[in-house]
């Protein structure tokens, strides 16, 4: 499979439809492995690099997963194609910075990635769109079972899977969710929760950017630590977590509808005038009223079938997606008046925000049968 | 404020994280942010540099005489520099240093999740092994000869198919 191809189909995960879709954004597990009887790639010299490197690709390539895959070494890549992979959550940035020596291996329908050569000699990811860290847990499980056949992976009967950096030993795993929390933002909860979070044991950050400075409302939930405990403890604890977060998002998204329904009216119809009118967005303000866009039609503001065209948008207005879609090299004002062009293009055909329980009688515009 | 990373320039970048329960405080110049990735917040822990930075120090205080890893040759200023380590080899190598840091940096200090299959046989064996060695001893020093016979038939059983995978 050719690069162009990865480009041309969206990521399974970007289609919006697992469970939790709204607020679970994607789920997301990744082991670090390593092979026995050879240096960690930061350390190991460049002969050694690319004699693990040989080593490790024609097994991942032979792997009935990645039939059809993409696979292609470090240094065949451009910048703005790495890029890509990067805001696709394919790649690490680490890797992205990778040439000669490093790899990546990428499934047809981009839920399983594997670096290899980055931090660890392997590094591989399930991926999924809604919560369902279990299913992706299981389908890593699966291919790494089958990989530990071929390659001899350096284990500790005491301390597991041995890794590059000592914050992952132990299981070698990171299971994240990537979840939207307007409402927990907008009501100003966010650092309770983040903080309470971290009191056991699970990391919270911004998706770009810390706090409550997170762009878009993004926020990536996962475990801090990879020793002393089960993968499946560690993914049931973080699920547990994740569903506590998703019904306090939801409380307060009833409480804004409630108690603060001019405030959430107000930042959506905002979302949607700047977003249909604006000439120049940078990729950060796109991001933060793409978020309320979602938010309205979570909220049945929007039809829910407008849905993907901002689940796309969000996607597509990031900086390589850009210049990848224009073929040529973008300044940063051409690159902010393109994102605008693109989003006024692709909600040309976008209803006004439908704000549903009108305060007054108003001309019945919301029931109109759409007879055009 | 001098920089914890490379202890050298004077730091620009200030960092603040709460991880469980506990404020952690860090100081870094604009080198050795953009060296960590501060400015990444996707691919960038507060904890994960913390502990890389008290690790070089604990490693230090554990490992005494053993300055280099004598498999790839990895030093203690290495992993100050990298917070990583060299090759797997390097955890018995600082192993004891580790230990405390693993402690402070885990939830426990032994692995008990996924155990690859070929080890997970190797493991079960060598229990088996040890398990039969202690019954025979203990069979013989009761003068139980008849099943210490038995045992060692067993012990036999299991011994043999890796040594005639080793002399091959």
């Amino acid at each position: 499979m050719k690069i162009e191809t990865v480009f041309a189909h969206p990521s399974d995960w970007l289609r919006g439809d697992g469970p939790h879709h709204q607020i679970v954004i994607s789920s997301r597990v990744r082991f670090a492995r390593n092979v026995r009887n050879h240096a960690f790639p930061g350390w190991a010299k460049k002969a050694e690099r690319s004699q693990i490197l040989e080593l490790i690709k024609p097994q991942v390539d032979d792997l009935p997963e990645m039939q059809d895959a993409f696979s292609e070494y470090m240094q065949e890549l451009n910048p703005v194609d790495k890029q890509v992979l990067v805001e696709r959550h394919l790649i690490s940035r680490e890797q992205a910075a990778k040439n000669a020596g490093s790899a990546v291996v990428i499934n047809r329908r981009q839920t399983l990635s594997i670096m290899i050569n980055e931090e660890d000699h392997l590094r591989m990811q399930a991926l999924r769109s809604g919560l369902q860290l279990k299913n992706v847990f299981k389908l890593l499980d699966k291919v790494d079972s089958a990989l530990e056949q071929k390659l001899d992976f350096a284990f500790h009967p005491k301390l597991g899977y041995l890794t590059a950096c000592p914050t992952n030993v132990g299981t070698g795993m990171r299971a994240s969710a990537m979840v939207h929390l307007p409402a927990l933002v907008l009501s100003e909860q966010i650092n309770q929760i983040i903080q309470a979070v971290n009191k056991i044991g699970l990391a919270v950050r911004g998706l770009y950017g810390e706090g409550t400075e997170a762009m878009g409302n993004l926020f990536q939930v996962s475990n801090q630590t990879t020793l002393g405990e089960k993968e499946d403890e560690i993914i049931t604890r973080l699920n547990q977590v994740i569903e506590k977060i998703i019904e306090h998002e939801q409380n307060a998204r009833q409480l804004l509808l409630q108690k603060r329904i001019g405030t959430l009216l107000d930042q959506v119809g905002r979302a949607f005038g700047v977003l249909t009118h604006a000439h120049s967005m940078t990729s950060k303000e796109a991001l933060n009223l793409l978020s309320f866009m979602k938010l309205g039609v979570d909220l049945g503001f929007f039809p829910d079938d407008h849905r993907p065209v901002i689940d796309e948008l969000f996607m597509e207005t990031q900086p390589a997606h850009l210049q990848k879609s224009s073929q040529q090299k973008l300044q940063v004002e051409e690159r902010d008046a393109l994102r605008a062009g693109i989003i006024r293009e692709k909600l040309k055909q976008f209803p006004e925000p439908d704000i549903g329980q009108k305060p007054e009688s108003g001309n019945g515009t919301t029931e109109k049968p759409d007879d055009e | 404020m001098i920089c914890d990373v490379c202890g050298a320039k004077e730091s620009s970048v200030f960092l603040t994280e709460i991880v469980e329960g506990k404020m952690k405080k860090v100081n870094l110049c604009e080198s050795c942010s953009k060296a960590k990735g501060v400015d990444d917040p996707t691919g960038f822990a507060l904890a994960d540099l913390l502990l890389g930075l008290g690790a070089a120090q604990e490693i230090e205080k554990g490992s005494g005489a053993a300055q280099r890893c004598p498999e790839c040759g990895f030093s203690q200023n290495d992993f100050k520099k990298t917070g990583r380590l060299g090759c797997a080899h390097c955890y018995e190598t600082f192993g004891e240093g580790l230990n405390s840091l693993l402690k402070a940096m885990h939830k426990g200090t032994n692995h008990t999740g996924k155990v690859p299959a070929r080890i997970s046989r190797l493991l079960e064996r060598e229990t088996a092994l040890k398990g039969l060695q202690r019954d025979l001893q203990k069979a013989v020093a009761e003068e139980n000869y008849e099943s210490a016979a038995q045992i060692r038939d067993q012990l036999r059983q299991l011994e043999a198919p890796t040594e005639s995978a080793e002399a091959k």
